[in-house]
C-alpha cells in the first residue's frame, strides 16, 4: 500500500529563497493495488507536485509517503531502484519523455540494462512481446523507429509497456492523456482501466473531471494545494458537497446540457495566489467514505 | 533508414497494418547529416582552407633548411630559391619560411590545446550549473562571472613577471583558463532547456545517475552544438594567442606567428617594405581563423534543419 | 451571407512535396452565427483559420475563394490583406495569451498596435475601457504587465482588441485549450456575449472540444484528414450525427456521469492518413467500418435542410444502421 501522511511542499522562491509557495498543503490518502485514485485540480492546484514526489523526483518538506511501511525519503541507490521496480510514472507530453536523437525502443533497453542484467536477449525478448501484447500495439509497427515517426498514442502505450516490463504495483499517470487526440484518448484509458482489474494500483492526474469520473474509484479534489473533497468517485460527483467542487462541475462543459448562464464572471484585479491561511482546512467526514474541507 | 513514400492500403478492416508513409526527412541520422555536410560550400571552403593549412603546419617544416631562430650568414633578405630562402630572411637574417612553418604549428597546438582546455571546463562548468540548479548554479554562475571580468592582460603581465622562461604550453593553458565563460554560459542555458525534458526525468525513473544522465542523454543531444563550440573556441583560442604575441607577452623560447608580425613591426618592416616578413603571418592568421568561423556558420546550417535552403 | 468559402484549398511546403492540409472545403456562415469547426489534430481546421487570416511563410494558396459580405478576400496577396485584417477579419490565435509582450503593459502594447494600424487611440479609449469592464476586467488591467494577469485574464484582454474595431468575421483558434475550466466557461460565455452585443457580426470557433462547441456554438461543421465531414445545428451533431468519424468521435467522448464500470467507451482504431500522399477517394475509408468498395470515388459534399454531409452510406442509410462506438456491459 502507498500512504500519504499530510505531506506538505513549500518552495522557497524569489532571491535568495525569501519568499514562499506552497505547493501542497497537508494531503493524506492511501492507494492501494487494484484501485484507481484520481486527483483532480486546475493548474496551481499541485496535483503534479504530488505526483512528482510519489516518484522521488521531489522531496515533501513535510510529512511522509510510505511504501510497504517503508518511508521513501529514505531510499538511496540501490533501495531506491527497488521502488522503481514497484512505482513508475507516464508524463503528459508523449514527445518529451522520449530522447528525440534515439530511437523509441532505446527507453526498453534502458530497462534491460538497468533492472534485469541477467536476463538473456531472447528471454527478454519475449517479455517485451507479451508487454506489447498487453498495451495493444504490434512489434512490427512501433520497434526500431524514432520518436517523430510514431503517435502520441503509440508513445505512451510504449511508456506503459515500459512500466509493465517492470512488474509494478503502483503507476502514476500524469495528464496522460491530455495530449492525445479524442478518439485515441479512450483507449489509453480503458488500457489503464484493464490494467487495474488486473491488479495494477492506478494515481490518476488530471484536470478533466470526465475522465475521473470515468474510471476512478476514489477521487480527490485539489484546489492550491489543499484538499477540498475527498472520496468514492460516485458520491463526489454525484452528491458535493464543497462549494468549489459544485463549481467545478457546473463549469463542466456536457454534451446534453447547456451550461446556466451567469453573466460573464471574472475577477477584476490582478491574481496573486489567495493569501493562504496558515493551516489547511480540516476535513470533515460528512458520510461513509466521504470528506469535505471545512472552511 | 528510408521508407516508401506511397504506401499500399491495407483492407479497411486491418487498420493495424496501414502502413505509415515516410516523414518530411528523406533518411534519418548520420547519414542525413552528412548528405547536408557534403552540398554545403561554406563547410566545404572553410574545411579544405583549415586542412590545407594544416598538412602545410604538419609537413612544411621538413622542408625548412634553417632553424627558426638561427641567425643566418648572408642577409639574403628577399624571397630566393638561392640558400632556400623561400619567404625571404628578417632584418636580422632569419628565415622567415622557418618561423612562418614553426609558427603554423604553434598556431594549431595553441588552438587545440588552449581550445580544448576552455571547452572541458566550460563544459563541467555549464553542465553541472544547468543540470543541478539551486545553490551550485548560483556558486558556478559567481566564479564564470569573475573569471569573465578578469583583465586577462593584467593577469598574464602578472604571470609573464614571474615566469622567467614562458612557453607555448603555457600560454596555451593560460589561454584555456580564461577565455571558457562564455561557452559555460552558452551550454548552462542549453542544458537548462534540455533538463525541463520529460525525458530526463525517465532516466531517473530508470535509475540512471546524474553523472550517467548528463553524459548520454544531455550531451549527445547537443553533440553539434558542443562540435561547433569547440571549433569557435579553437579559433578563438589562436586569435587571443596571436594578440598576445603581438603585445610581447607571447612565448620566449620560440616565434610564433604572432611574434612574427609584433617583430616585423617592431623592426619596421611597413616603412622599409619588406612585405614578406608580415604578410604571410598575417594573412596565415586570417586565413585559420576565417575559414574556421566560415565553417562554424556551414556546420550550423548542416546541423539545423530550419536554415537550409529548400 | 457573411462568409462564404468555396473549395478552398491551401497546402504546406515541405523537403518531401506538399502536405495537403486543406483539400478543397466549401462552407458559409451567416451573419449572426457562431460557427463551431471541429477536429482532430491534423484535419486541417488551424489552416483554414490561419489561411483566412495570413498565409505564413510555409502555406501555399492553391485554390478556391473566399467572400466576406459579398467581396472576395485576397488571401494569396499579404500585402492587399492588411486593410481586412483586424477590421473586417480578425482573429484570436492559438497561444494568444502567451504572445502578449512581457516587456510592455497592456495598455501601451494596445496603443501600439492601434497606431500601427491608423486608428487614433483618444477616439478608441473610451470603447476599449467599456468593453474590458464588460469581460469583467477593471480598467487597470492597462496598466499591468502580461506577467500579471492570470490566463483567463490574458485571454479576455487577447479577446477585446482582437473585436475592438467591430469586424466582421472573428476566428477563434483554441481559445479555451489551455484554460482550467472555470475560466473556459467564462471565456467561451464572453465569445457569445460578444456576438449577441453586436461586436462581431459572425464567428468561427475553432477547437477539437465537441463539448465546448456544443455549449456556444449553433452550426458545427466536422473536419477529418483536410476536409469536410459533416456540418449540422449544434444540438443534431451531438444528438443525431449522421457522419460515422462524427458518430465514432462524440460517443468516444466520456462525460461525467458515464462510468467505465457501466458502459466501457471505444475509440476510433487506426491514424488519419498521411496528407502528403492522400488517400483516393474518401480519406475515413480505413478507419470506417461502413467502408464499401463504392468508398474508393470520393463523396460528394450534400448539403439539404441545413444539414451537410460527405459520405456515400450516410447519406443514403437510415439512421439506425450507423455505428456506435459504445458497449454496455
Amino acid at each position: 500500500m502507498l500512504t500519504l501522511d499530510h505531506v506538505s511542499k513549500t518552495y522557497q522562491i524569489g532571491s535568495f529563497g525569501r519568499g514562499s509557495l506552497a505547493a501542497v498543503r497537508d494531503v493524506s490518502f492511501e492507494l492501494q493495488p487494484g484501485q484507481v485514485l484520481s486527483l483532480i485540480g486546475e493548474s496551481g492546484s499541485g496535483k503534479s507536485t504530488i505526483g512528482r514526489m510519489v516518484l522521488r523526483l521531489l522531496r515533501p518538506t513535510s510529512g511522509s509517503i510510505t511504501h510497504d511501511e517503508g518511508d521513501i525519503a529514505q531510499l538511496h541507490g540501490h533501495e531506491l531502484k527497488e521502488y522503481y521496480r514497484r512505482v513508475q510514472g507516464v508524463f503528459q507530453d508523449p514527445f518529451s519523455s522520449y530522447n528525440p536523437i534515439f530511437k523509441a525502443d532505446r527507453i526498453f533497453g534502458m530497462v534491460h540494462t538497468e533492472f534485469f542484467p541477467h536476463v538473456s536477449d531472447d528471454e527478454w525478448r519475449d517479455r517485451l512481446d507479451n508487454a506489447l501484447e498487453s498495451v495493444s500495439l504490434n512489434r512490427d509497427d512501433v520497434l526500431h523507429k524514432y520518436p517523430h515517426q510514431l503517435s502520441g498514442g503509440q508513445l505512451q502505450r510504449l511508456l506503459v509497456a515500459r512500466a509493465l516490463l517492470l512488474e509494478i504495483r503502483y503507476l502514476v499517470a500524469d495528464e496522460i492523456i491530455s495530449m492525445l487526440d479524442a478518439s485515441t484518448r479512450i483507449d489509453v484509458l480503458n488500457l489503464l482501466a484493464d490494467l487495474k482489474d488486473r491488479g495494477l494500483g492506478v494515481l490518476f492526474i488530471t484536470h478533466d473531471l470526465s475522465l475521473g469520473n470515468y474510471i476512478s474509484d476514489t477521487t480527490l479534489i485539489l484546489r492550491h494545494g489543499c484538499v477540498v473533497e475527498m472520496g468514492a468517485t460516485e458520491k463526489v460527483f454525484g452528491d458535493p458537497r464543497h462549494p468549489y467542487t459544485q463549481n467545478l462541475l457546473a463549469s463542466v462543459p456536457l454534451l446534453h446540457e447547456k451550461w446556466r448562464r451567469e453573466g460573464v464572471v471574472g475577477p477584476s484585479a490582478a491574481t496573486r495566489p489567495p493569501e493562504q491561511a496558515a493551516e489547511a482546512p480540516q476535513l470533515v467526514r460528512v458520510e461513509d467514505d466521504h470528506l469535505v474541507a471545512a472552511d | 533508414m528510408s521508407a516508401a513514400p506511397t504506401a499500399p492500403l491495407a483492407s479497411p478492416t486491418d487498420p493495424s497494418q496501414v502502413e505509415l508513409p515516410a516523414p518530411a526527412q528523406p533518411m534519418s541520422g548520420l547519414r542525413e547529416t552528412l548528405h547536408f555536410a557534403l552540398r554545403n560550400t561554406k563547410l566545404l571552403f572553410g574545411l579544405s582552407i583549415t586542412t590545407a593549412l594544416l598538412l602545410f603546419a604538419i609537413f612544411g617544416p621538413f622542408f625548412a633548411r634553417h632553424g627558426p631562430l638561427v641567425y643566418g650568414s648572408d642577409l639574403a633578405l628577399r624571397p630566393t630559391t638561392h640558400g632556400g630562402h623561400w619567404f625571404g630572411t628578417t632584418l636580422q637574417g632569419q628565415d622567415v619560411y622557418a618561423q612562418f612553418v614553426n609558427g603554423l604549428r604553434l598556431a594549431f597546438i595553441v588552438g587545440a590545446i588552449g581550445g580544448g582546455i576552455a571547452a572541458a571546463v566550460a563544459m563541467v562548468v555549464g553542465f553541472t550549473a544547468g543540470y543541478r540548479g539551486g545553490a551550485v548554479d548560483e556558486v558556478l554562475n559567481m566564479l564564470t562571472n569573475v573569471v569573465l571580468v578578469i583583465p586577462t592582460f593584467a593577469l598574464l603581465l602578472v604571470i609573464a613577471a614571474y615566469l622567467s622562461v614562458r612557453g607555448i604550453l603555457t600560454e596555451a593553458v593560460f589561454i584555456g583558463l580564461t577565455s571558457w565563460p562564455w561557452a559555460a554560459r552558452a551550454l548552462r542555458a542549453q542544458t537548462f532547456s534540455l533538463v525541463s525534458r520529460d525525458f530526463v526525468d525517465m532516466a531517473r525513473l530508470s535509475g540512471r545517475s546524474s553523472r550517467q544522465i548528463i553524459f548520454r542523454e544531455i550531451a549527445p543531444n547537443m553533440s553539434s552544438y558542443l562540435f561547433m563550440m569547440f571549433i569557435l573556441l579553437f579559433g578563438t583560442a589562436i586569435l587571443i594567442a596571436a594578440t598576445l604575441d603581438f603585445i610581447g607577452l607571447g612565448p620566449s623560447n620560440t616565434i610564433s606567428l604572432g611574434q612574427m608580425m609584433q617583430l616585423s613591426v617592431q623592426n619596421a618592416a611597413l616603412q622599409l617594405h619588406l612585405w614578406w616578413w608580415f604578410l604571410p603571418p598575417g594573412l596565415a592568421i586570417m586565413a585559420i581563423v576565417g575559414s574556421l568561423y566560415v565553417m562554424n556558420v556551414g556546420l550550423d546550417e548542416v546541423f539545423n534543419p530550419k536554415l537550409r535552403e529548400m | 451571407m457573411a462568409l462564404h468559402v468555396d473549395d478552398l484549398r491551401v497546402y504546406y511546403r515541405t523537403l518531401a512535396g506538399d502536405v495537403k492540409a486543406l483539400d478543397g472545403v466549401t462552407f458559409d456562415v451567416a451573419d449572426g452565427e457562431i460557427m463551431g469547426l471541429a477536429g482532430e489534430s491534423g484535419c486541417g481546421k488551424s489552416t483554414l483559420a490561419k489561411g483566412l487570416v495570413r498565409l505564413d511563410g510555409r502555406m501555399r494558396y492553391v485554390g478556391g475563394h473566399v467572400l466576406l459580405d459579398g467581396e472576395e478576400l485576397p488571401i494569396w496577396d499579404d500585402e492587399a490583406m492588411n486593410r481586412f485584417r483586424f477590421r473586417e477579419v480578425s482573429i484570436v490565435p492559438q497561444y494568444a495569451m502567451s504572445a502578449l509582450n512581457p516587456i510592455r503593459k497592456v495598455g501601451r502594447m494596445i496603443h501600439e498596435l492601434l497606431r500601427a494600424r491608423g486608428v487614433p487611440a483618444n477616439g478608441i479609449q473610451q470603447e476599449l475601457e467599456r468593453r474590458l469592464e464588460l469581460v469583467g476586467l477593471d480598467r487597470s488591467v492597462l496598466g499591468l504587465y502580461p506577467i500579471e494577469l492570470s490566463g483567463g485574464m490574458k485571454q479576455r484582454v487577447v479577446m477585446v482588441i482582437s473585436t475592438l474595431l467591430d469586424p466582421s468575421l472573428l476566428i477563434a483558434d483554441e481559445i479555451t485549450s489551455a484554460l482550467d475550466v472555470s475560466t473556459q466557461k467564462a471565456v467561451a460565455e464572453t465569445l457569445v456575449e460578444f456576438r449577441d452585443r453586436g461586436f462581431v457580426k459572425s464567428m468561427i470557433v475553432i477547437t477539437h472540444d465537441i463539448a465546448v462547441l456544443y455549449q456556444v456554438a449553433d452550426t458545427i461543421l466536422v473536419m477529418y484528414a483536410g476536409k469536410l465531414a459533416e456540418k449540422a445545428p449544434a444540438d443534431e451533431i451531438v444528438s443525431n450525427p449522421r457522419h460515422p468519424y462524427t458518430r465514432l468521435l462524440v460517443s468516444s467522448l466520456p462525460e461525467v456521469g458515464v462510468r467505465y464500470t457501466d458502459k466501457q467507451l471505444l475509440g476510433i482504431p487506426g491514424r488519419p492518413p498521411s496528407l502528403l500522399e492522400p488517400p483516393t477517394g474518401c480519406r475515413f475509408r480505413d478507419r470506417c467500418p461502413l467502408a464499401t468498395a463504392r468508398c474508393e470515388q470520393e463523396p460528394p459534399w450534400v448539403e439539404r435542410d441545413g444539414r451537410g454531409i460527405a459520405c456515400w452510406e450516410a447519406s443514403a442509410a437510415p439512421t439506425a444502421a450507423l455505428p456506435v462506438a459504445v458497449e454496455s456491459r
